[in-house]
């Protein structure tokens, strides 16, 4: 089975976020960047489906340069090879002309299955991988916690609200978003890391693929959210916090 | 113009998040001066239409087929395309749930549109609707703009809207078939079902200590696990705690898991990520413990200690026993 997993590099979870001048990004210059998570998933998704079944996992991804080190990371856990679509301004892609030059590059590789994260932990529409799967012409489902084959398909299990899950079943070739936190990740191991250096990287440029940014949505600025609510906050020594906090809880709010 | 408000039902049951997204369609129309429909997808689904004719809009679409009784991605996307055309509507809202994320990118892709996911809030500027989406995990809003011509989508986040604010009225109920052929719907949907009957039931809970990522440890989660013993409090978490396996599933409180409302919910090392706090954002006094003074959750938090958790927690369970 060959296997696609489109993976995103994006600021790392805890990073402190800052609006860069202008309103329309943030400051990324001292940020580290890692996997956005929910892809990780995904690809271990992938190789724990390759091990099964035997096959190819090709990591895809569209970044900026920096991306390489993610890429590598990905090599290094176990992915066969990678497409770096590279591109400096993703600034002006929506998810929408994002996929459309992701598709390009999924057309040449014909993978089975294609599998991506349920969302990106940075822009967080959610829509990368069913906008994927319908520029490709491939059924899909999302929010999957396991994959088996059946036949020529693959039968899923499909996450629903409320703690309720549903099985589907459809033909290859197919798209999935993986669900986060269905398995363990996998670390790197020394032997991995050192065959990854020889492992192949094709770079694309998003201009040879046809990309060019458009947007049918445009974000007018970001910023930090306004506080809506009033929050009593203490800070400090933490025994005076947490006395302050137990006072507030028993005399004012008289929840305990 | 016009906008259309995309209701979610299941087997005769409303998802509740609809009526929010009607109510957010209301007051996107007075704001807009538009018209505002409604719409229900599946079969047999008369008294569902009906009871969206007690609602003030102009129209009432029953989109009715026997491909739309058990979801599939492929059925409801050419349906909505269909109905898209059809009502004209150029604005249409969907209630952000986990069957409109499968679908409405691809609904989207299909009309050369991108959708506006996970709408919490908007303004007219100008005339021009300006939509407010989260970024990172709700540290960061933005300010989105459609910039082509409509149909819009766009999808509306749970507890954005208050359906309390519905106003009602009287609308025809217009039914509307859409041509689908069983030939073009690829996935096959199996029965649903539920993984095991949930021993704990945290919605009747008053006192909720609730924890997250910031325990970093399973052995830590003692740790917490005293201070709900010392308030008398029922133990619940964030998702990635329940993934790990550190604490069982039914313990998870956000939209995947249970959704309370306690008297007080205390967050500890949970950055209130949105699928988290729509799971607990009706409780009625909320306690926010964490190091990251920006972390999302201190926006719901009546109350909050900026601080090391491993250092303030043994200090709460003092105070208590005190």
């Amino acid at each position: 089975m060959k296997i696609v997993v489109a993976i995103k590099q994006v600021p790392a979870r805890d990073s402190q976020l800052q609006i860069a001048p202008g309103g329309k990004w943030i400051e990324e210059d001292d940020l580290t960047h890692e996997i956005n998570e929910p892809d990780a998933y995904a690809l271990e998704a992938g190789l724990q489906l390759k091990e099964k079944q035997s096959g190819e996992v090709v990591v895809l991804c569209f970044g900026p340069e920096r991306a390489g080190q993610t890429i590598r990371e990905a090599l290094a856990k176990g992915a066969d090879r990678a497409i770096h679509i590279e591109e400096e301004e993703m600034g002006g892609y929506d998810p929408l002309a994002a996929a459309r030059v992701m598709a390009e590059a999924l057309k040449a590789e014909a993978p089975d299955l294609v599998l991506t994260g349920i969302q990106s932990d940075d822009l967080g529409y959610g829509q990368t991988g069913p906008i994927l799967a319908e520029l490709l012409g491939l059924p899909h489902a999302t929010l999957i916690m396991e994959v088996e084959t059946n036949g020529a398909g693959i039968r899923v299990k499909r996450e629903l609200e409320d703690g309720w899950f549903q099985h589907v079943e459809m033909p290859l070739p197919a798209l999935l978003t993986i669900q986060s936190g269905i398995s363990k990740l996998r670390y790197a191991t020394l032997m991995g890391i050192k065959k990854a250096k020889s492992k192949e990287v094709k770079k694309l440029s998003a201009a040879e693929l046809g990309g060019k940014p458009s947007a049918c949505i445009t974000m007018d600025r970001i910023y930090l959210p306004e506080r809506t609510k009033k929050t009593q906050v203490f800070e400090g020594d933490p025994k005076e916090t947490a006395a302050k906090l137990i006072e507030k809880l028993k005399f004012e709010a008289r929840v305990i | 113009m016009s906008i259309l408000v995309v209701m979610e039902q299941r087997g005769g049951e409303w998802n509740r998040m609809s009526w929010e997204t009607l109510a957010a369609g209301q007051q996107l129309g007075r704001d807009l001066g538009v018209e505002v429909s409604a719409a229900v997808l599946g079969q047999s689904i008369d008294a569902l239409a009906a009871e969206l004719g007690g609602k003030q809009l102009a129209k009432v679409y029953a989109v009715e087929h026997e491909l739309l009784a058990e979801y599939t991605p492929d059925a409801f996307a050419a349906a909505l395309r269909q109905l898209a055309a059809q009502s004209g509507a150029k604005v249409v809202l969907f209630p952000h749930t986990y069957q409109v994320r499968d679908y409405l990118p691809k609904l989207a892709t299909s009309l050369s549109k991108v959708a506006v996911s996970d709408v919490i809030g908007h303004r007219v500027e100008n005339g021009k609707l300006v939509l407010v989406r989260q970024l990172f995990q709700g540290k960061v809003n933005s300010d989105t703009r459609f910039a082509s011509d409509g149909p819009n989508l766009a999808s509306i986040q749970a507890g954005a809207y208050r359906a309390d604010l519905l106003e009602t009225g009287s609308a025809a109920v217009e039914k509307f078939t859409p041509q689908i052929s069983a030939a073009e719907v690829r996935t096959k949907p199996q029965e649903r079902f539920r993984e095991s009957a949930r021993a704990v039931d945290l919605g009747a809970a008053e006192l909720i200590v609730s924890v997250g990522r910031g325990i970093k440890e399973e052995e830590n989660i003692a740790l917490v696990q005293d201070l709900a013993k010392a308030m008398g409090a029922e133990l619940a978490a964030s998702r990635p705690i329940c993934d790990a396996g550190w604490l069982p599933m039914e313990r998870q409180v956000g939209s995947s898991g249970q959704t309370v409302a306690p008297k007080l919910y205390m967050a500890i090392g949970i950055s209130g990520a949105i699928q988290h706090l729509v799971g607990m954002k009706g409780a009625r006094t909320i306690v926010a413990i964490n190091k990251d003074a920006n972390a999302p959750i201190f926006e719901v938090a009546d109350y909050g200690i900026v601080g090391d958790l491993f250092q303030v927690v043994p200090e709460l369970i003092a105070a208590l026993k005190k």
